[in-house]
């Protein structure tokens, strides 16, 4: 009852032209958008013109749209390279920073939990959605649960149990957690299970192939998107995750960048706050994640919707 | 499949029983489980259960703990401090969540209408990705009450300048503010990809009946996007009454206790003033809480029901 064109009008969300010569809807639209996208980006703008600003010179001229007075001195004193005197003369607060150390702790952090929990979700998720075991739906079911309680429930006796096993302050008591399940990746993976053809791995049996090898060679490749995504999930919530680390990793050897930067924060003087190098660090915190944005931020936008990714 | 891996298996001389529950096959599959198993049981389970345990005592981490039996919950009614700190966080997800919510549909029908491309949503998720506390840390900056950019420019419109986080009146105006930065985007995506879902039949029908947009927007997309409106809504009231990091860097609860959070509540009895037992009960009370605001919820937004059946 429609033709095709009124169809193309419609479905690009505009009224036939005829009727309404001058879009208003679209250019309010418009507008809407540049606005908000600009408060999106402007601090990462104020950020990074902050960064390269000379201290003492931010004070005297707190508008200008550029850096006042240029350098890269913060950087070079968040990152550890000059000595503290140099640091103090520059506006720190005279205690020993070193971002390279911290940047390098999130990484093995976040790494070590992507894959650990990755892997071993997938292979859970795998005996729950095909293999046959005593109570699986039961224990399923009480994993799925888990989904319910909220993290700072946990806390507290996790926090005691590392304690007890004196894993504080070790990475393995800041990874351990995480490493080898989350409830929500088990659930992710298995309901994609589910939806895999099971004459795929049937024509792999009859081939002679055991379970592992099943789950190897035919269940995974065809999984890499759902994993990829979860895994960049996983990647995003352990390397944004501040609490736990900061309760169970102080010390400087295992320390990670959202501790790192609460910490300075803290250290930073009341009066006159070190603002250009507290600006420096959230910049070099924020490089990894930027770098995993530019490569991979179109998959994720397309991935983000309202029941799978949350 | 289970014959094929039964004929390798094993030794047959087994009970009926074993032999149906216990061939190779089982055997993969247990060993396939058992890692997630034990980080279920030693970091999920054990803790649950010690939580409660901990909870019924008075537990400092010094001393032996000693049974209190219920004793910490009554406290926890009694305790002024609790109420006030419950009653900050509802006033937080209050200025959070309904603001959030209109500006990220707003973005949303924007975003549908006339800009469907992958690159301004990749702008809009951008602060979603980042850690909570290096948002917190960019906006200590921009609301800065001397050389903040925010009361720059309020100056040169010739506003006078404002405390922002340092004023008891406005911390939790502004942190709510600094969650709207960055979680605002990412909400708007999720509306975003329900707006998708609504099939284009319903619009036309509704052109052609001559309704105005207006009323199409509000008797149509809206009563459609409830399944979308309910996951968010459930999932962002959940994760706003546990807001921390950002408390954390901000205001540390402060000026006062204009901004304790009942999680910082129980970050304070836990880890400064070493009482296990109180804090535990705390985090259990929230618990049930959050329990009773989901279940409240789904109520309200009949959230089983579809419009589209």
């Amino acid at each position: 009852m429609t033709t095709a064109t009124l169809d193309k009008t419609l479905a690009s969300g505009a009224l036939p032209s005829k009727r309404k010569p001058f879009p208003v809807g679209k250019i309010i639209g418009y507008v809407v958008l540049a606005l908000a996208i600009f408060v999106v980006l402007f601090p990462f703008w104020w950020v990074i013109r902050t960064s390269f600003s000379t201290q003492r010179e931010l004070l005297s001229d707190p508008t200008s749209l550029l850096p006042v007075g240029f350098t890269t001195i913060n950087y070079e004193r968040v990152l550890g390279m000059v000595d503290t005197a140099t640091a103090v003369a520059a506006g720190g607060s005279g205690q020993k920073i070193n971002f390279f150390l911290y940047l390098r702790n999130s990484v093995i952090v976040a790494a070590l939990i992507v894959v650990g929990q990755t892997f071993f979700s997938a292979l859970a998720a795998y005996s729950f959605a095909r293999l046959k075991f005593p109570f699986r739906d039961q224990i399923f079911f009480v994993y799925l649960s888990a989904l319910m309680v909220p993290g700072i429930v946990l806390l507290i006796p996790n926090f005691v149990l590392i304690r007890q096993l004196h894993w504080d302050d070790t990475f393995l008591g800041i990874i351990a957690p995480t490493l080898l399940m989350s409830p929500f990746a088990v659930f992710f993976l298995r309901q994609f299970f589910l939806g895999i053809n099971k004459e795929l791995e049937e024509a792999a049996r009859l081939d002679g192939a055991g379970t592992f090898t099943v789950f190897a060679r035919v269940i995974l490749p065809i999984s890499m998107p759902p994993i990829f995504t979860l895994g960049l999930l996983t990647f995003v919530t352990t390397w944004n995750s501040y609490l736990w680390p900061f309760l169970v990793g102080k010390t400087e050897d295992v320390r990670v960048l959202t501790v790192a930067l609460a910490i300075f924060r803290s250290q930073t003087p009341q009066g006159a706050p070190d603002w250009s190098g507290l600006m420096a660090a959230t910049i070099i915190s924020m490089i990894p994640t930027l770098v995993l944005f530019i490569l991979l931020g179109r998959r994720l936008v397309n991935n983000i919707q309202f029941t799978g990714f949350k | 499949m289970t014959s094929q891996a039964l004929s390798r298996s094993l030794p047959l001389k087994r009970t009926a029983w074993f032999r149906q529950y216990w061939n190779l096959e089982t055997l993969i599959a247990v060993l396939f489980i058992l890692p997630s198993l034990i980080g279920f049981v030693v970091f999920y389970a054990i803790p649950t259960v010690r939580g409660v345990y901990i909870s019924l005592t008075n537990w400092d981490m010094l001393t032996d703990a000693k049974f209190v039996g219920l004793g910490n919950y009554t406290k926890l009614v009694a305790d002024a401090q609790f109420w006030r700190s419950l009653q900050v966080t509802a006033y937080y997800v209050l200025l959070n969540i309904p603001l959030q919510t209109a500006m990220a549909t707003v973005l949303a029908v924007m975003m549908d209408r006339v800009a469907k491309s992958s690159l301004v949503r990749g702008i809009f998720v951008m602060p979603w990705l980042l850690p909570p506390v290096l948002v917190a840390m960019i906006w200590l900056w921009m609301l800065d009450p001397t050389l903040g950019f925010v009361n720059q420019i309020l100056q040169a419109i010739g506003i006078a300048r404002q405390p922002f986080l340092g004023s008891p009146d406005q911390a939790m105006p502004s942190v709510a503010l600094i969650n709207n930065w960055q979680y605002t985007g990412y909400t708007a995506l999720l509306i975003f990809a329900g707006l998708q879902t609504i099939p284009k039949e319903v619009y036309e029908a509704a052109a052609i009946d001559g309704a105005s947009e207006v009323r199409t927007f509000f008797s149509i997309t809206i009563p459609l996007l409830r399944p979308v409106m309910v996951f968010v809504l459930v999932t962002s009231i959940i994760g706003s009454f546990q807001i921390f990091d950002t408390i954390a860097v901000t205001t540390k609860g402060g000026p006062v206790d204009a901004t304790r959070v009942i999680t910082w509540y129980i970050y304070e009895y836990a880890f400064s003033r070493f009482q296990m037992g109180y804090a535990t009960a705390i985090a259990f009370a929230l618990f049930v809480i959050l329990i009773l605001a989901t279940i409240i919820q789904m109520r309200i937004l009949n959230a089983n029901e579809s419009d589209l059946a």
